[in-house]
């Protein structure tokens, strides 16, 4: 006789499960703090409009601020989640590609060897472009590595990541290139009340995603993960498929570098996108989805960028320094993937069969 | 008769140590006139990488079993500023070195359980790890240390060490003789570098390293006990790092959180340019020695030019790694031929 499902059955098989119930905690520590403090507890949900001088009414409030500065993970989470799916490794270089592309694309727009400028030397479409070409030859030049002369993902991105940075350095002619022009600041700032990288993390997810459910792109990205021998011989170009994810993949790191390069309206190739590669990987692993490659889910990744952004925020808000702050998500991560980890679930399973086969004696 | 063949492994460190030698000599002809021919300058870049020379010989350990380690770098900050803390607060420079060693081997264990026995992927263990070690850098202290006489005479003592080599000697322009000398932090480096070649080819736990990294499956049915063995080898790593960061400290006689940031690419570069392949199985420590002096040769170049952007070493330390990874492939390509 089939059973239905319970709820908490259903509830179990959801895929988003981890990284909601993550979120929720997080909230919930909030409330709870704010509730101690004698905040009103609510006050991690307010969003409030407020008047600046630089940028008129915007909205403002802990969520917003959470969405605003997660943007960048968010952005490469979308890409870390393709390469994850179709080649089972990590693209490490992403952080370092961001560098670069928003080294160009200031160089671009500010001249070669200018430190400081208020005035655009070119259009600001064409700098946009160069920094986005430069994150898709980055991203080219990985998939060449990966699907073509079959590299380990990790070792194959390992060379962008040591030398993307260094190159960007070395465009920049040693400098920080500030490019203080409101125009170039746009990526940052405020598109009228709402903060423009949202905006930007809203479009980019949507056509990705509109891509993968309206063509055959998603499924064939999964199949090539699950098993590239095969797909190649049901009649998949597994080579082509592996290389565009890294290509993509560089394209949003591209996009990334120009918003993080935006927001500071400088291009400073040591901070920028520091660390970033791991917040994105982490995205991935926090969104439910296997390192191991195969199928992938959009929606977990970009919550988990969120939710990594929101841990950061909440732990700023507890009093925690930034550079306190890693030691936190070291143990939250390692919690997370130990739940998720084989022998723990077999062992729980294990548990409750034993559990249930009791039930059933008595 | 039998023939020596020389395999593709053999031949990749043989290109490694090559490629070493010839860069060498040609730091020799360009920078001669400055002081590279001296033996005093490679006795530097021995110094001054003793450290990574450490690192980077647990590194190759992991990498044998198919894992990495990233936390290597941040272990380093986090053992630095224990070590500078302790001995500001009046303890002696023997027992914090022991401290720290055992530091190591905890966070080792822990690293090493989770991986071996949770099954978790390395990477996002050892990146835990090295957010933690980073983090737990901070929780200790965000100051600039420094080891000074007065802080710790002994440890400054050590520090200071000159072991002069009787030979490689040469006169300066006052017509005094020096000598050639080495630091305790080289002795040490060199020392685990003999070890580690000597477990890794004598002893069962070095067989089955390989074992493992050349089929996990193969290695368990054969009986091996994969799980600790792979334990072991996480905790050899931290054990190392934390040997190789007094070398460090030993060195620097600093500690800060930015310190070694970046140095787990740098190490795992030199074992990747020394010929050890991240999908496990193949691999040496000699290779990695000559990966570590290939990059400090890179870097002592760099700085004797004195002209050359900061950003170089790391680019021509890509640039070498895809060398190398391209010739791995078609390494990889050819044997799989000559099997089918």
């Amino acid at each position: 006789m089939a059973k239905e499902k319970t709820f908490f059955e259903k509830l179990k098989a959801w895929p988003l499960l981890l990284p909601v119930v993550a979120l929720i905690l997080v909230m919930a520590v909030n409330i709870i703090y704010d509730a101690v403090n004698g905040n009103n507890p609510f006050s991690f949900f307010t969003i409030t409009l407020q008047n600046t001088t630089a940028n008129g009414t915007v909205l403002y409030g802990r969520i917003i601020d959470i969405l605003n500065r997660g943007s960048e993970a968010a952005i490469l989470a979308i890409g870390m989640t393709l390469v994850v799916s179709s080649s089972a490794g990590t693209d490490i270089s992403v952080g370092s590609v961001m560098s670069l592309a928003a080294s160009v694309c200031c160089v671009t727009l500010a001249g070669y060897g200018v430190s400081s400028t208020t005035e655009l030397a070119r259009p600001l479409i064409v700098g946009v472009l160069a920094g986005i070409a430069i994150g898709c030859l980055c991203g080219a030049f990985n998939g060449f590595l990966v699907a073509h002369l079959k590299i380990q993902p990790m070792v194959a991105t390992l060379i962008l990541f040591t030398a993307a940075r260094s190159i960007g350095l070395l465009v920049c002619n040693d400098l920080i290139v500030y490019v203080r022009n409101p125009q170039f600041g746009f990526f940052g700032s405020f598109f009228g009340p709402i903060p423009t990288p949202i905006i930007i993390t809203a479009i980019c997810v949507a056509v990705t995603a509109l891509v993968l459910s309206k063509t055959a792109l998603g499924t064939y990205i999964q199949s090539v993960g699950i098993n590239a021998k095969a797909s190649r011989i049901a009649g998949l170009n597994s080579k082509t498929i592996i290389f565009m994810t890294y290509m993509l993949c560089g394209l949003f790191a591209g996009i990334a570098g120009i918003i993080n390069g935006s927001r500071i309206t400088s291009a400073d190739s040591n901070n920028i996108g520091l660390y970033m590669e791991l917040d994105a990987i982490l995205a991935v692993a926090l969104g439910g989805n296997s390192l191991g490659g195969g199928k992938f889910n959009l929606a977990g990744s970009i919550i988990g960028a969120y939710t990594i952004q929101a841990i950061t925020t909440t732990l700023y808000a507890l009093g925690v320094s930034s550079a306190q702050a890693p030691v936190y998500k070291a143990v939250i991560v390692i919690i997370i993937v130990a739940i998720q980890a084989p022998p723990v679930k077999a062992y729980f399973r294990k548990r409750n069969a034993a559990k249930a086969a009791v039930a059933k004696e008595a | 008769m039998k023939k020596t063949k020389i395999n593709g492994n053999t031949l990749l460190l043989l290109i490694t140590i090559a490629l070493f030698v010839v860069m060498y000599i040609g730091g020799i002809a360009a920078y001669g006139s400055r002081g590279f021919s001296r033996l005093q300058t490679f006795l530097d870049i021995l110094k001054t990488n003793a450290g990574l020379i450490c690192m980077a010989s647990g590194l190759t350990v992991v990498m044998l079993t198919a894992g990495i380690d990233i936390s290597v770098g941040a272990l380093v900050a986090m053992d630095c500023m224990i070590l500078a803390c302790g001995m500001e607060a009046g303890i002696g420079a023997v027992p914090m070195m022991i401290i720290v060693i055992l530091i190591g081997l905890v966070f080792g264990a822990v690293q090493g359980f989770l991986v071996g026995y949770l099954e978790i992927q390395p990477f996002i263990v050892t990146m835990a790890g090295m957010f933690f070690a980073r983090g737990m850098t901070a929780v200790i202290s965000t100051d600039q240390k420094s080891i000074t006489e007065q802080i710790n005479p002994l440890f400054y003592k050590l520090a200071n060490i000159k072991i002069k080599l009787p030979f490689g000697g040469y006169t300066n322009r006052k017509g005094v003789y020096m000598a050639p000398n080495i630091s305790v932090g080289v002795v040490i480096a060199l020392l685990v570098l003999i070890l580690i070649f000597l477990m890794l080819r004598y002893t069962k736990f070095g067989r089955s390293l390989y074992a493992i990294g050349g089929s996990e499956q193969s290695a368990a049915m054969m009986g091996l006990n994969v799980k600790f063995t792979k334990m072991k080898a996480y905790i050899l790593s931290s054990f190392l790092t934390s040997i190789g960061a007094i070398c460090f400290c030993l060195n620097t006689m600093a500690a800060s959180v930015q310190q070694a940031l970046g140095y787990e690419m740098d190490a795992i570069s030199s074992a990747v340019i020394g010929g050890t392949l991240l999908t496990g199985g193949v691999g040496n420590v000699i290779g990695t020695f000559f990966g570590v002096l290939i990059n400090g040769t890179i870097s002592a170049i760099v700085k004797t030019n004195g002209k050359l952007a900061s950003s170089w070493p790391s680019i021509l330390t890509a640039a070498l790694l895809f060398l190398f990874i391209v010739i791995q492939s078609i390494f990889a390509a050819i044997r799989e031929k000559q099997k089918g």
